[in-house]
């Protein structure tokens, strides 16, 4: 049996044609709003706001028109969903048209009538995102206090009720030293599913990188802990664990490829192949409010711009492993080398992967870190260093 | 069947599966047909799995009453195989499963 996450399967070759299948799998951030501001926030730096968040009605269209493409599971995110009233009202459209639902939260707003009636309506599983399992530090990350106590009290609600956990953790310089214990904090939450993840840096991580990355020794330590973590939790917790690509040799194939397994909506409701695909200049995101989303998946710009090998140049195009990375992620190319068409500096084969690789190195080797640029409203007006 | 059993989602100890097991699929798991892919998935949290159509067969089985043993006696007379062949690829499926948090017993 086998996993197909994030892509589904491809019948041949690579082309457009082949590539535009069902997409398995829909993120949708319900609004930008959220009581943290953790530096690494994955929300782009210019956020949402309120007055232009998508009506209840128009999410609930958006999961009936999803259940009728083919999408079988709905992450519902943010900033942090739970500020959304109306959560409810779309979980139970969403439940009701048969997608398995996900909600990725902070736990620090959901109460336990709320976690119940969620339940009762037939949300599938919790995503609960931890900033360090030390008070202090976790304070410091986030920017918000006691919110370590918050998630232990949604955790006990989420064993009370049997629901399925899973334990996010965004690992960088600040929490990596901690990670023994944080595993065992998932342990004792009783999550089923912890997710190791090291910042990837773009957006708001990316403005703070110089603060967050850590050293290439201690991505090394974490994996030796992850590795002998999984032996002992054998059918216990079952581990996902996210590298940093800065000390890979080989990029990560983002999103699964581009336009073939994942859609991402935006509060405003523009539609996008991944959540960070706003930084790419040239590409036309359409709206859920002017055109269906089986057609914006299937013939949208910018989700036939990179869909599939035919926009690779040199040295992907004739890379073996074109049709395993794709390439690397688009916005890290066009981040780093100034053009999305590149290969992803995280690849050796990329002609500035050397200097990739060397500001990691130099960032992380600096004693004193820079400050936290936080995410908020107007915050990456800050200035920061970013390379 | 589930009474004596802790929350799936908390489990403090790996799931062995044995002949005498009696699978189950929790209920955040969910074997679905999928009518416009024309197959069966199990969607599990940020997962989905494509099962092949005996895996199908046995999964569809697993009800937290049958045994192991009960479900590898239907598929062996049914594909017309050797009992403990079936049954060792059976437990070994299902093992594969219970330690993905797919299945418990």
């Amino acid at each position: 049996m086998n996993e197909i996450v994030p892509a589904d399967k491809i019948a041949d070759g690579g082309e457009a044609a082949a590539c535009a299948r069902a997409p398995i799998g829909m993120l949708c951030e319900l609004t930008h709003r959220c009581p943290l501001q953790c530096p690494y926030c994955s929300n782009p730096l210019e956020l949402d706001r309120v007055n232009t968040e998508l009506s209840t009605e128009v999410w609930q269209d958006v999961m009936r028109q999803a259940a009728d493409l083919g999408i079988l599971q709905i992450h519902l995110s943010g900033g942090e969903p739970t500020v959304r009233k109306d959560l409810e009202d779309i979980v139970e459209v969403a439940a009701k048209v048969g997608l398995y639902t996900n909600l990725i939260t902070a736990g620090v707003t959901l109460t336990r009538d709320r976690l119940k009636r969620l339940k009762d309506l037939g949300l599938d599983h919790v995503q609960l995102s931890i900033q360090d399992v030390d008070d202090a530090n976790a304070e410091k990350i986030s920017a918000y206090k006691n919110g370590l106590e918050k998630k232990r009290e949604l955790g006990k609600w989420v064993r009370e009720f049997d629901m399925p956990l899973t334990i996010n953790a965004p690992i960088h310089r600040l929490n990596i030293e901690n990670l023994p214990n944080i595993i065992e904090f998932a342990v004792e939450m009783g999550a089923g599913r912890i997710e190791v993840a090291n910042i990837q840096y773009y957006a708001w991580a990316l403005k703070n990188r110089a603060a967050l990355m850590p050293t290439r020794a201690q991505v090394m330590r974490s994996a030796e802990i992850v590795e002998e973590a999984k032996q002992r939790l054998k059918g216990i917790l079952v581990f996902d664990f996210v590298v940093p690509d800065y000390y890979a040799k080989t990029p990560k194939p983002c999103m699964g490829g581009w336009g073939k397994g994942i859609m991402n909506i935006t509060p405003q409701g523009r539609v996008l192949p991944c959540h960070a695909a706003e930084s790419i200049p040239g590409l036309e995101f359409d709206n859920v409010k002017d055109r269906r989303l089986a057609d914006i998946w299937l013939n949208g710009q910018a989700f036939n711009m990179y869909r599939g090998t035919s926009w690779m140049k040199e040295p992907c195009r004739t890379c073996p492993r074109a049709e395993i990375d794709f390439g690397g992620c688009r916005c890290q190319a066009m981040a780093f080398t100034g053009d999305a068409t590149n290969t992803d500096p995280a690849c050796k084969f990329s002609p500035l992967h050397a200097d990739f690789v060397a500001a990691a190195e130099r960032e992380s080797g600096v004693p004193n870190p820079p400050p936290f640029v936080y995410r908020r409203l107007g915050g990456a007006k800050t200035d920061a260093v970013v390379d | 069947m589930t009474g004596s059993l802790p929350p799936a989602t908390a489990r403090r100890t790996r799931t062995l599966i044995s002949a005498t097991s009696q699978p189950s699929l929790p209920p955040h798991i969910k074997l679905r047909h999928d009518a416009g892919r024309g197959r069966w998935h199990v969607l599990a949290p940020e997962r989905v799995f494509e099962p092949d159509p005996i895996a199908v067969e046995i999964l569809k089985r697993c009800d937290g009453v049958k045994t192991v043993q009960a479900i590898a006696e239907v598929m062996a007379a049914e594909y017309d195989a050797p009992l403990a062949d079936i049954t060792a690829d059976i437990i070994a499926m299902l093992q594969d499963l219970a330690d993905k948090g797919v299945v418990r017993a």
